[in-house]
């Protein structure tokens, strides 16, 4: 177990420098940001030349990076064009971010796992139907849509929430988001769990033990659910990832300062800096949350084993 | 195992509930204080340093120049300086008045200004904003267009004492001291040289209001500078708020949970919120929108071009386009400055005239007189990531496609990014007209003509050149009487009449909407809230 761990954070590395390799290279394809930096003008040539010297623009791009990729190791995310430190911007909105994200993921095993259960288990009845029919409205509907039709009814027409989140991004605000932003992934997690339920329900080990009289629960909980979750599991944990780099059009729909937010803002300012430190952490938790989910499988089902 | 699931679960939703209780009551809004819409600034908050509304707005609620302009008329006032004056409109005698502190309580004094201008124009601190020290003299040593700085210090400025200095320029300009209240001339305490990063985490001046809590990116709290010598505000302050999505601004405003948003889409424009009742603003504001052509481009600097580019003006259905996609938030141009100069300014809406108007019979003559488009087609650049700009420059395609009587005669053309946009217009890649937009820095006529059309200038696009123009707008900079000098420059303004290296379209004005809980809200002519004059209910 422990040497698989070690295997895998190995394996990282390469994974982390072709993938920080790619976000700069697309960054820099760009064009060169110091010539929005003066707005509709042309900075004068010289102080174009200091700014690019600064932001050592002027050396080339194999060295900025390598630049980059050293100041990095010791922790330096460098600066964005106006100043602020990327590291900052970080500290503030990841813990916002990951507060949306357990709100959603919470949404997805509460709902979606329920969901999943009930309508596995009665396979074919009008709640299987109806779900199965409410879950391809929620695929088909982009987030963006859900997103604004759900702040125009919640927050303006009913005035149930506030039609944005407080800067402070506490969780109550967040229940909206929070469901919107889980809203695709969650009729995905039904789906994949009424399959799964559903197919499991007529295996042997279940006949097995509604022949020895357990009870109902017993059965589902212990039986049942434990063998279905694995496909289920793998979703929401690769999952974790993409609905934190995904967020991006929730949060600006709600103005939550998190990092989808902080991204758009440093593409829409074309700061290198910001996009790449941010997109770097993003794939670090990617990376992180594959291989959890892969241990996760160990516990639910005795019979994988790593070594 | 059941009790521990329940216990667990229990756990959980102790967990949940925590923070979610703690959290109530921290969104309270404070009593007096204005709660605004802000963008994240672009550069750091250095007041040369800053040339786009974001900072600029931060900068004007924190500083007061030698100059103000004042909010409803654009004309300069005094602000700090008592006087500043001239014989011979090269060297300038300028007198501050005594009592203005920084919000640290130091002095502000000409030393001050002259550090801060000093800093300004060095080049190795790589202030963007630089080039408005370009008059004074000796701004080529500290700012060389090639090679390392030899000088520190301007040669022009002279500090005489604690409330004098003199300001010596390197050519004759009468109009420099009008110039003087545009935020890069703010004077700068003692702390932004000292201990800059400090003074950069809480900048603070000489304004109305200082810098509380500022949170990058987020958010950022002005309170009252109790050391301001101005008129004090009327409210407590301001709290300027970042949204990435304009719509959701808006939204909150309707919503009461903001207050004033300076940034209406326009699709909330053509119907408004029964809510906002008459809380919209929409006046003039000192932005010209333009389409430039390649003037670098052989192809469009011919006598026959010239025929084709009038041909396009003509073309153009500005009043259309205006009330249907614009909804009246813009106005035809007539001429390449800007109404809020008004008519003692030097606007003139006489001098692009006819010229500028909607006529399809005598568009396609020219045009055909021209031999077409250079290149058989005529394709409009534009970047697609900011500003909606896809809609208006299809609907000036829409109508030169009409006038042609061909749906393929004009293409819009549109480039991912604002940098990369403005990197292929400066390495001269465009073949075919551009778009172009000036916002003023100061509420002069030279600031709409100079650095846009004036051979080499900086925002001089199309590389366009005509000796007579630059002899002009130097006489004009040359001429002490200031209203001789409007005459010179709206005659420089006949020549691009004459020559139309780029097409007026439109005015653009400042639109705002405010909610129900503050009032006399008011847009400058930099279409900037007037923060200092609002009043908050409560």
């Amino acid at each position: 177990m422990g040497r698989y761990v070690i295997r895998r954070l190995l394996q990282m590395i390469p994974v982390f420098i072709g993938t920080t390799l790619l976000i700069f290279l697309m960054v820099n394809v760009m064009g060169d940001p110091t010539a929005a930096l003066c707005g509709d003008k042309a900075c004068d040539p010289a102080t174009q030349a200091a700014l690019r010297e600064q932001f050592n623009l002027d050396k080339p791009l194999v060295q900025q990076y390598l630049i980059y990729l050293g100041n990095i190791f010791q922790g330096d995310f460098g600066t964005a064009f106006n100043g602020d430190s990327v590291a900052d911007l970080m500290l503030r909105a990841y813990p916002v971010t990951i507060k949306l994200t357990f709100v959603a993921i919470v949404f997805e095993i509460v709902i979606g796992i329920g969901l999943g259960v009930i309508t596995g288990l009665r396979r074919g009845k009008p709640i299987d139907t109806g779900v199965l029919v409410l879950t391809l409205v929620v695929i088909s509907v982009p987030t963006f849509v859900t997103g604004l039709v759900a702040q125009l009814l919640f927050g303006m027409q009913w005035g149930i929430v506030k039609p944005s989140v407080a800067y402070e991004a506490p969780l109550a605000e967040l229940i909206l988001p929070g469901l919107v932003l889980a809203s695709v992934s969650l009729a995905y997690v039904t789906r994949l769990t009424r399959t799964s339920v559903a197919e499991n329900a007529r295996s042997d080990y279940v006949r097995t033990a509604v022949a020895k009289g357990l009870p109902r629960r017993r059965i589902i909980w212990r039986h049942l659910l434990r063998n279905s979750l694995i496909p289920v599991v793998t979703f929401i944990g690769t999952d974790i990832g993409a609905l934190m780099g995904g967020a991006i059009v929730t949060e600006r729909i709600f103005n939550i300062r998190g990092v989808g937010y902080q991204l758009y803002q440093g593409i829409l300012h074309q700061s290198s800096p910001t996009v790449v430190g941010f997109v770097t952490v993003l794939v670090i938790v990617f990376l992180l949350a594959n291989l959890i989910v892969d241990l996760l499988y160990a516990v639910l089902d005795p019979r994988i084993r790593y070594a | 195992m059941r009790l521990g699931l329940r216990t667990g679960a229990l756990a959980a939703a102790l967990v949940l509930a925590v923070p979610w209780l703690a959290s109530c009551g921290a969104t309270a809004t404070e009593s007096g204080v204005v709660r605004a819409k802000w963008g994240d600034p672009q550069n750091p908050l250095e007041p040369a340093n800053t040339n786009e509304v974001n900072g600029g707005k931060v900068l004007d609620m924190i500083f007061r120049g030698l100059k103000i302009y004042n909010p409803d008329t654009a004309e300069p006032e005094y602000a700090v300086a008592k006087s500043i004056s001239s014989d011979d409109a090269q060297n300038f005698k300028v007198t501050l008045k005594d009592g203005w502190k920084f919000a640290d309580g130091t002095k502000v004094t000409s030393q001050s200004f002259v550090d801060a201008w000093n800093y300004a124009a060095y080049l190795p601190n790589a202030q963007i904003g630089a080039d408005f020290f370009g008059y004074i003299d000796g701004y080529d040593k500290l700012h060389p267009v090639k090679g390392k700085p030899s000088a520190k210090k301007l040669s022009g400025l002279k500090v005489v004492d604690d409330l004098h200095f003199t300001i010596k320029l390197n050519q004759k300009f009468s109009l420099f001291p009008d110039m003087l209240g545009y935020a890069a001339f703010s004077p700068l305490p003692k702390k932004f040289f000292t201990d800059h990063d400090e003074w950069l985490e809480k900048p603070f001046g000489n304004g109305p209001y200082a810098v509380t809590d500022y949170e990058r990116g987020g958010r950022m709290k002005l309170r009252l500078n109790d050391q301001y010598n101005g008129t004090k505000p009327r409210n407590k302050g301001v709290d300027l708020l970042v949204y990435t999505d304009d719509n959701t601004a808006y939204t909150d405003v309707v919503a009461g949970q903001l207050d004033v948003t300076d940034a209406v889409p326009a699709e909330q424009l053509s119907n408004l919120h029964k809510d906002i009742d008459n809380r919209y603003i929409n006046t003039p504001a000192g932005i010209i929108q333009t389409l430039m052509f390649p003037m670098y481009d052989k192809e469009w600097d011919t006598a026959d071009a010239l025929k084709v580019r009038r041909g396009i003006s003509l073309a153009i259905n500005r009043e259309q386009i205006t009330d249907k996609i614009f909804q009246k938030t813009r106005i035809p141009a007539k001429d390449w400055t800007s109404p809020v100069l008004r008519d003692e300014g030097g606007y003139n809406p006489d001098i692009c005239g006819d010229r500028c108007e909607y006529n399809p019979k005598k568009a396609k003559q020219l045009i055909d007189e021209g031999g077409g488009f250079p290149g058989g087609k005529l394709v409009l650049s534009y970047n697609a990531d900011t500003g909606n700009h896809k809609q208006w420059i299809d609907a000036i395609c829409n109508s030169v496609n009409r006038v042609m009587g061909n749906s393929k005669a004009c293409v819009g053309n549109p480039v991912g990014t604002f940098a990369d946009f403005r990197t292929q217009i400066q390495s001269g890649k465009f073949s075919g007209p551009f778009r172009s937009g000036w916002q003023m820095d100061y509420p002069l006529i030279q600031n709409f003509l100079q650095p846009v059309y004036t051979t080499g200038a900086p925002s001089n696009d199309g590389k366009w050149s005509d000796k007579e123009f630059d002899a002009l707008i130097n006489k004009a900079n040359a001429d002490p009487d200031p209203k001789s000098a409007i005459k010179d420059f709206q005659d420089s303004e006949r020549i691009l009449a004459e020559q139309l290296p780029a097409i007026p379209l439109w005015y653009q004005n400042g639109t705002a909407v405010y909610g129900t809980r503050v009032h006399d809200v008011k847009l400058n002519p930099f279409s900037v809230p007037v923060f200092e004059e609002m009043t908050v209910d409560d």
